[in-house]
């Protein structure tokens, strides 16, 4: 069965030519499929392996590593509460338990409607402004219980600017002609990039 | 520095001094010192991984001791190295510790408990006491993750030994680690099983009993099993095995590392079809044709079955008596069968192969290559049959050298293959047409036509296609022989023995020992006195001469023409003119089912003796149980036949046999019973010698396809029809039902829809099969597997043709 869309197939195709071996587009197009659909499914996965010329069984392999790959169906924001020793001690448990009690879903649950997934995390490096939790791994620092229910509120509004679980940028960047590098395999680089040498770099 | 690479190093291990390869492993060193580091995932012969820390040694480069991996620390000069410090016993016994933290200790109950790498190196460097009290991991077990692995992931080290061979070795990565940390587990895709053609090697590499064989699970304990070394015969590659048995049944087989042939690994198919030994359904009386019910084959003593077939052979008369097969058979079977022929009956009717291979003086007089030499060589050119289906092994170590860069692979044939995935260039032409592509390639400005030109080349050659005849092939010998005099050659040949069958003289013309009829060596002339003069027929030829009355009493050794003749047609038809058939055999299998006169013979495991590969390397094979019931050795029934015509071969033991081979074959001479039985020669004997010259046929062009027809090509899968699958309860469910695969364009052009039935015509037949789209497949060809399940490709096919067309229409 198919999963990528046409356009994303059109990209897919970008991405794996920037790269010697095919095989190295895998995680690139792994986080493409998570933006097409929020997560990555089965099917997603088999079609990748078919693009890059490998087997599923290795993109799973791959893909199950990075716990950031979702390989189930998560809501539309994931919500991660740092539980790590600053939090904890500024109460990201009673944060949590608030969060579950809210949402009506236990840590690591996704609401009904699809909405909100909450889960623990471990330190998000933000030990200054504990208690932190992300939003699509974008920080919110030093949440209170009340706070945490005007972030679900903003968040069920569109008064806000996070984007959907699994949208990235990089994925979409742009090297512009003159920069390419062009898919060389490392063994077969004799000098450095032609742009490097116009701008007088060694 | 110097400019120069040192040719050894020397390393101190345990106060020794080691001289040790420059490159290697210090671990690789260490155990040709004969000193053992315990370890979990290295293997000799895949990369190092350093996953499991296990061979962790007080290593010194000048800097003081320091703990390292000995699988991951190349060797380097003046290296001092301490395996049995404190430090390293303390690392020793903490990895250990930590290995056995989630390890579930179901030894009781654990296929590998006797025999576990886990086990013993607990019981040797353990620390004797576990600390650890918490709940191990849990999961669900075992999983089936093909039709022949368990796994259980509670009892796995993550040593990675199996995902790496599945990935480096096997090349079919569908298994992998999966998740990461605590949770990390091997697993396959879901739905997509480890399905591949050397999974079974995963068990035996398994240091745990973490992968379990479902032929094996729990069939025995391993301080039951009793073993010898012997060398497998499913396939004409020559795998040494080590042949386990309890109670007098076979149970297991494992690879044994040799490093001409197999470096320890089987393919399933070897690996698995002991079951077949052990069947239920073994012919083990004798069966003659009930005079009364001719539908009927009833049950006999050896006296009456011999006697009714030296009748039969004697009423024919020497020249109107065929016998076909005995590739299934060792060596002395096989000589003892050529001299029965020749010297009592007086025919030189006998061919080892069913029609399927290249001539016999062709396979002896090409110039010889070894499997290490394709290894090595700068181009391996296939023009054959798909390897990974008929000769697993040497696609195996083709695959690992042209992976690594010893080699380059170049395949010229009409269909996809398992080559194609390594090869350097695989060129797709139409069946027959090998040779004109390949004159094409050299011709051209092709840099591969100066690749092979320049370097060393060895040419596996045989027949891609049981639709096609021998001639393209030998087309293709001709081509090489002329603009490529280099070229060094390995016949891809079908069927366990067959050269060795070849080298003691069961073809049409040729002598034990690589000689010919017209030019016989002194020592056999004197030896055999009388024997015919003239070359006889081969398979087609003896076949075609039954149905025109000129042969009336064939004999079988170990064949079943009606399913592995390319053509079934005549071989039926030689059935119904045939005035006796004799077959000797360890099933009933279709045409043993027609024989008059039926031997029952012991089956691999239950002889000894000697087999030859494609090599022509000469390895002993080592009897472990004794025979069913009255089930006699091929060559006794060739001495029994032989005294009941009133002849005699002289000849009463395997060991007289290889005495007399050495005598008479000249290509064997030297090859002493002495030798064969060394311990150093655990790799074989190769005898490459022949006295025969090459003589090839002048190239034909193939006639060209017509617009309505596709050019069938019909190869052998592993998974089969034959006897071994189909009598081993656990692979005859991996043999596919066939199905026509054609270009989806060709199907198009038809209107016939893919999955649909349509009207197959041949010269020979009108059937209806299912035809599938297939893009793979060359356009204006039509790809049908010999010999599966249901439809059986040989109706279609006219043996005597020299490529095979048909037709396809609507119903």
């Amino acid at each position: 069965m198919k999963f990528f869309s046409e356009e994303n197939l059109e990209l897919a195709d970008v991405i794996i030519s920037r790269y010697p071996k095919p095989r190295s587009a895998m995680i690139p197009l792994l986080h493409l499929a998570q933006e097409q659909v929020g997560w990555v499914t089965d099917d997603a996965m088999a079609e990748i392996a078919e693009l890059v010329g490998t087997t599923s069984a290795e993109v799973l392999g791959t893909c199950s590593f990075y716990e950031m790959f979702k390989r189930h169906q998560v809501g539309t924001y994931v919500i991660n509460i740092c539980a790590t020793m600053s939090c904890a001690l500024m109460g990201a448990e009673e944060l949590m338990e608030h969060a579950e009690r809210r949402l009506g879903v236990k840590a690591g649950g996704t609401t009904a409607d699809g909405m909100f997934t909450i889960e623990g995390a471990e330190c998000q490096a933000a030990c200054t402004e504990a208690p932190c939790l992300q939003v699509n791994y974008r920080h919110r620092y030093r949440v209170t219980p009340d706070e945490f229910d005007s972030i679900i509120d903003e968040l069920s509004s569109t008064d806000h600017n996070v984007p959907d679980h699994g949208v990235l940028s990089q994925i979409r960047q742009h090297i512009p002609e003159d920069r390419f590098v062009g898919a060389v395999p490392p063994g077969d680089v004799a000098s450095a990039p032609v742009w490097m040498h116009d701008e007088g770099v060694d | 520095m110097s400019d120069k690479p040192p040719s050894e190093v020397t390393v101190t291990i345990n106060g020794v001094e080691v001289e040790a390869r420059p490159g290697e492993m210090l671990i690789a060193a260490a155990d040709r010192a004969g000193v053992h580091i315990p370890r979990f995932c290295y293997h000799e012969r895949m990369s190092s991984v350093g996953m499991c820390r296990m061979c962790l040694v007080d290593i010194d480069t000048g800097r003081g001791p320091m703990l390292q991996p000995s699988c991951m620390a190349p060797v380097s000069e003046g290296m001092v190295v301490d395996t049995e410090s404190e430090d390293t016993k303390r690392a020793q016994e903490g990895i250990l510790e930590f290995l056995l933290v989630n390890h579930p200790l179901d030894c009781p109950v654990c296929d590998k408990g006797g025999e576990c790498p886990l086990q013993d190196q607990t019981m040797a460097y353990g620390p004797g006491e576990s600390r650890f009290v918490e709940e191990k991991r849990h999961f669900e077990k075992p999983i089936p993750i093909s039709d022949l692995v368990h796994l259980d992931r509670e009892r796995c080290i993550l040593c990675d030994r199996c995902t790496r061979f599945a990935d480096e070795i096997a090349g079919d990565p569908l298994i992998q680690f999966t998740e990461r940390g605590n949770s990390m587990q091997v697993l396959t895709f879901p739905d997509e099983p480890f399905n591949s053609y050397f999974s079974g090697n995963t068990v035996q590499i398994c240091p745990v009993g973490a992968l379990t064989a479902a032929p094996y699970r729990f069939k025995a304990r391993p301080w039951d099993l009793e073993q010898v070394e012997s060398t497998c015969t499913t396939c004409s590659v020559g795998c040494r095995v080590a042949v386990e048995s309890s109670r007098n049944e076979l149970v297991r087989y494992l690879g044994v590392d040799v490093e001409s042939v197999n470096h320890g690994w089987l393919c399933d198919k070897g690996r698995f079809d002991y079951e077949a030994i052990n069947s239920d359904e073994r012919l083990i009386s004798p069966l003659v044709r009930d005079n009364q019910d001719r539908h009927q084959l009833l049950g006999t003593d050896w006296g009456s079955a011999l006697a009714r077939a030296a009748e039969a052979i004697q009423q024919a008369g020497p020249q109107r008596v065929g016998i076909i097969g005995g590739s299934r058979l060792t060596n002395e079977d096989a000589y003892a069968w050529a001299k029965l022929a020749r010297v009592v009956i007086g025919t030189d009717n006998v061919d080892a192969q069913l029609g399927d291979g290249l001539p016999a003086e062709v396979v002896l007089s090409l110039p010889p290559a070894t499997i290490a030499d394709a290894c090595d060589a700068d181009t391996v050119l296939i023009v054959g049959p798909d390897l990974k289906e008929e000769l697993p092994i040497l696609h195996l170590r083709l695959r690992v050298a042209a992976t690594k860069g010893q080699t380059k692979v170049i395949e010229i044939g009409p269909i996809a293959t398992g080559a194609e995935p390594y090869a350097q260039r695989s060129i797709r032409c139409r069946s027959g047409e090998a040779a004109k592509t390949l004159t094409a390639l050299l011709e051209g400005d092709d840099p591969l036509g100066n690749q092979l030109r320049d370097g060393s080349v060895v040419v596996v050659l045989g027949r891609a296609s049981m639709a096609e005849s021998a001639t393209p092939a030998l087309d293709v010998a001709s081509v090489i022989r002329d603009r490529l005099p280099h070229a060094t050659f390995l016949p891809a040949l079908r069927r366990g023995n067959v050269r060795g069958a070849l080298d003691m003289g069961l073809a049409p013309g040729i002598l034990p020992g690589r000689t010919t009829i017209d030019h016989p060596s002194e020592s056999l002339t004197s030896r055999w006195q009388t024997f015919p003069k003239k070359a006889g027929l081969d398979t087609t030829a003896m076949l075609q001469a039954v149905v025109a009355g000129q042969l009336d009493t064939l004999i079988l050794l170990g064949a079943d023409p009606l399913h592995d003749f390319p053509d079934r047609t005549l071989a039926a038809e030689a059935f119904q003119h045939a005035q006796t058939v004799i077959a000797i055999d360890n099933f009933v299998t279709e045409s043993v089912g027609q024989a008059d006169v039926v031997m029952p013979s012991t089956a691999y495991g239950e002889q000894g003796g000697t087999t030859t590969n494609i090599e022509g390397r000469i390895s002993r094979l080592t009897q472990k149980i004794t025979p069913p019931s009255s089930t006699r050795d091929d060559w006794m029934i060739a001495a029994e036949l032989a005294w009941r015509l009133g002849g005699d071969i002289g000849l009463s033991s395997r060991e007289e046999i290889w005495r007399e081979i050495e005598q008479v074959a000249p290509s064997h001479a030297g090859v002493t019973i002495d030798r064969i039985c060394a311990p150093e020669t655990h790799e074989g004997i190769l005898v490459q010698g022949s006295s025969i010259e090459l003589s090839l046929p002048t190239p034909q062009e193939p006639p060209v396809v017509d617009g309505y027809g596709l050019r069938l090509v019909s190869g052998r899968k592993l998974w089969d029809a034959g006897t071994g699958v189909s009598h081993s309860p656990s692979l005859q469910h991996l043999a596919e039902e066939s199905m026509l695969r054609v270009h989806p364009s060709d199907l198009h052009r038809l209107g016939v829809s893919s999955g649909a039935a349509v009207r197959v015509i041949s010269t020979r037949t009108t059937e209806t099969l299912l035809a599938v789209a297939d893009d793979t497949i060359l356009r204006g060809t039509a790809v049908l597997p010999f010999n599966q399940p249901g439809s059986r490709a040989n109706r279609f096919i006219d043996a005597t043709a020299l490529v095979n067309d048909i037709r396809i229409e609507t119903l």
